[in-house]
């Protein structure tokens, strides 16, 4: 009774935190040492708090704006958390401030059972540990396309065709939905497209060239994807363009992999199983599906006794073993042994196959997609030229480089 | 009162305005003029990453941050004057814009400061009128009830005031997000067509009148007290006189809640030059930020990790500054009513 109150009260102050119990039979020991975690908050995220749960003493902190008080949180010695969720982007700030540790020996000790595929490896040294891959792919309602004649579109130009021909027939107002708030989701949709029109972001001297046909083209193209989106687009995000699909509003949107689950959910959705998941379109015929792929995974923080250290990462693959992953298949597409890819892993898997580049774990990168993050609604919102807001975009990248050392 | 006596009774709210205010405003000053670097090195490393059959490696450069024995990372701190000003200020792309065969206007509509400027000074000259206005009529509305009603009329009154400015911003953003059921109500009566958070002045609207709902109770509830120490003599020798009732509003009240009135002014425009909650609530940075907000931007980590501490420093000095220069017609006032007469 009492856990159970904890438990609502931390649900209801926003921090899904999973408090343990004493240990029981699903975790292999008992765990003494008092450890706490810092990730993401998505249903692979819960599921894995709630098996490092078992091993009791372990307190989750699930948390979307994880990445604004990790990098701190890691930098204080004592670390305020031994364990920490990342993904390709989020580990930059803490490689950068060197506040996470090698894990290779305590892997040789206790992660056998870990597949190469799944660590992350810098310079020879393995700084995370990654258990699932994660991707923006295309969900598509086929039961409305096949109803109005409409074949599967491949690239942005049939998905605009098929999008303009939904909105003929009256059956949707606004066929699309694109997370293009501005933030992460925007930068993330300009970066998606930019890389499928070739686009390279950065030279080999850290210097931008974002200011190119590449750049022009993905605002071009967005505009055009803009006009077959909810008017009030600039505020959505992934949650907004999930309950669009849930609800039946839209028919086809690039949306993240980790969505993917809650769309077959009969408990908020309306449209179980009608919601097929594809590769990402591509931005030019015959070319890759215009997205990135993305890992998830944990590390070790550096400023912590040795003895924490061991216990912390015993417990973090302790949570990523076998067992959770067989009650957890569908939530998200896992590289744990024992995972079998359902329907909702589809997309990324065909995203992936079809050659989908990762996001690059690079300070400059990171710099890239915080000034698209910045600049690119400028343009959306019709303040800005396409050239002004590329220009906009390098003139502050370059800021932001001379304030990191990446630039002279 | 003796010099001594004086300065007791003033030095521990003087300390502690030394210590929470004045250092950390001193401190805010030079960190704007001074910006630190991580210091870094190119090296070509091997980066291994999940792919989804096997592993993908590849071997780039890449600037990695050098780091101390400690493990720190090593940092460099450079004197840059006010380099973090112009940048913030955006100087040279202002004068472009109104150099001949520049576009004026709508260039600095792009300008982020700039438009953040744009955004808080209407914001607080609209709000301020109409939350004096509106907190006069409801204390004069509320003082000619009847003295039994007037205790539920004040709670009643004083409830938006309560409401956390988060929660209250996200509670109006719902009711009019989307197919919010106020939005459906507007398309089902003016305009099938209405979208309120799909272009930027009706999201000002909603900021403004959200923000006048929530600070009229306070001026509210500071005329409502003052309206109980009007002089009841001078009104019953006015109504003798002949005055009418707005005569009487014109000539007894108003001049008697005058210093109140100040203070609420005084008060709400510095509340309002600070606005930030309605930005954030209405998830509105797409098309209207305040200058409160560009500070909050520059401080938030970016996705390497860093904070842009000199020009946050740089916007919050801009900030205060004017909020300095909005005061001072009415600090002016202040000063003037309570030097000693001579």
């Amino acid at each position: 009774m009492f856990k159970r109150t904890l438990l609502a009260t931390a649900l209801a102050t926003g921090l899904a935190s999973v408090l343990a119990g004493p240990a029981n039979a699903a975790c292999g020991f008992a765990n003494t040492l008092p450890i706490k975690t810092l990730s993401a908050s998505f249903d692979a995220w819960k599921a894995v708090s709630a098996a490092w749960a078992e091993c009791g003493n372990v307190q989750s902190e699930l948390d979307m704006n994880f990445r604004n008080k990790q990098p701190t949180a890691f930098a204080a010695n004592p670390s305020l958390y031994q364990i920490g969720g990342v993904a390709n982007n989020t580990v930059v700030p803490l490689l950068n401030a060197g506040t996470i540790r090698p894990l290779d020996d305590l892997i040789a000790k206790y992660g056998q059972f870990l597949t190469p595929n799944q660590l992350i490896k810098i310079d020879g040294k393995t700084m995370a540990v990654a258990m699932m891959v994660n991707a923006q792919h295309f969900m598509v309602r086929e039961d409305v396309l096949k109803e109005l004649g409409i074949a599967t579109p491949t690239t942005w130009d049939e998905v605009l065709d098929a999008a303009a021909k939904i909105k003929a027939s009256g059956k949707m107002q606004y066929p699309l939905g694109a997370t293009m708030k501005p933030g992460f989701d925007i930068s993330q949709e300009f970066l998606n497209l930019f890389l499928g029109f070739g686009g390279v972001p950065t030279k080999a001297d850290n210097t931008p060239s974002i200011n190119g046909e590449a750049g022009m083209k993905t605002l071009a193209l967005m505009k055009r994807i803009s006009a077959f989106l909810d008017p009030e687009y600039l505020t959505s995000d992934s949650t907004f363009v999930a309950r669009q699909f849930q609800q039946g509003r839209i028919a086809m949107a690039n949306l993240w992999a980790t969505r993917a689950g809650a769309l077959d959910n009969p408990a908020e959705s309306q449209v179980v199983g009608k919601v097929s998941m594809l590769a990402a379109p591509a931005a030019v015929k015959g070319g890759k599906p215009a997205t990135t792929l993305w890992w998830d995974g944990f590390v070790i923080a550096k400023n912590i006794p040795d003895a924490e250290a061991e216990m912390a990462f015993r417990i973090a693959v302790e949570g990523i073993d076998e067992e959770m992953v067989k009650a957890n298949n569908n939530a998200a597409v896992w590289l744990i042994k024992g995972y079998v890819p359902g329907r909702a892993a589809q997309g990324a898997i065909a995203s992936a196959m079809g050659g989908a580049p990762n996001y690059p774990s690079t300070s400059s990168m990171g710099i890239v997609s915080a000034v698209l993050a910045e600049n690119v609604a400028d343009f959306m919102s019709g303040k800005k030229t396409a050239e002004q807001t590329l220009q906009a975009i390098e003139a502050g990248y370059m800021t932001r480089a001379k304030e990191q050392g990446l630039v002279k | 009162m003796r010099l001594k006596t004086l300065l007791m009774f003033t030095a521990p709210s003087a300390v502690l305005m030394l210590v929470f205010i004045f250092v950390p405003l001193i401190s805010v000053a030079v960190q704007s003029l001074f910006s630190t670097t991580l210091v870094r090195e190119q090296v070509k490393v091997e980066t291994c990453t999940p792919g989804f059959l096997a592993q993908v490696c590849t071997t780039a450069e890449r600037s990695q941050v050098v780091l101390r024995a400690d493990g720190k990372p090593v940092t460099r701190t450079v004197f840059t004057g006010l380099d973090s000003y112009r940048s913030v200020l955006e100087v040279e792309k202002l004068a472009a814009a109104f150099a001949s065969g520049g576009q004026g206007w709508t260039a600095v509509a792009g300008l982020d400061f700039w438009r953040a400027l744009r955004f808080t000074l209407t914001f607080t000259f609209i709000t301020l009128p109409l939350v004096v206005g509106l907190g006069m009529l409801i204390a004069l509305a509320v003082n000619n009830m009847l003295r039994s009603v007037r205790g539920p009329l004040v709670f009643i009154s004083l409830l938006p005031f309560i409401v956390t400015p988060v929660i209250g911003a996200l509670s109006i953003r719902w009711l009019f997000v989307g197919d919010g059921i106020l939005t459906a109500l507007l398309r089902a009566t003016i305009d099938p067509s209405i979208s309120m958070f799909a272009q930027g002045w009706t999201i000002e609207l909603l900021m403004l009148v959200y923000r006048v709902w929530h600070v009229a109770p306070f001026a509210f509830i500071v005329f409502y007290a003052g309206l109980q120490t009007v002089d009841q003599d001078t009104l019953e020798s006015a109504v003798i006189d002949g005055a009418s009732r707005f005569e009487r509003l014109r000539f007894v009240v108003i001049p008697h809640l005058m210093p109140l009135i100040v203070f609420v002014a005084l008060i709400h425009m510095m509340d309002a030059y600070r606005v930030f909650e309605e930005v954030v609530g209405f998830a509105a940075e797409a098309h209207v930020i305040s200058l409160q907000w560009l500070t909050f931007n520059f401080l938030t980590p970016d996705f390497t990790g860093n904070r842009s501490i000199s020009r946050a420093s740089a916007s919050s000095m801009l900030t205060m500054v004017g909020i300095v220069l909005l005061l001072i017609p009415l600090l002016v006032r202040v000063w003037r009513d309570h030097k000693p007469r001579s």
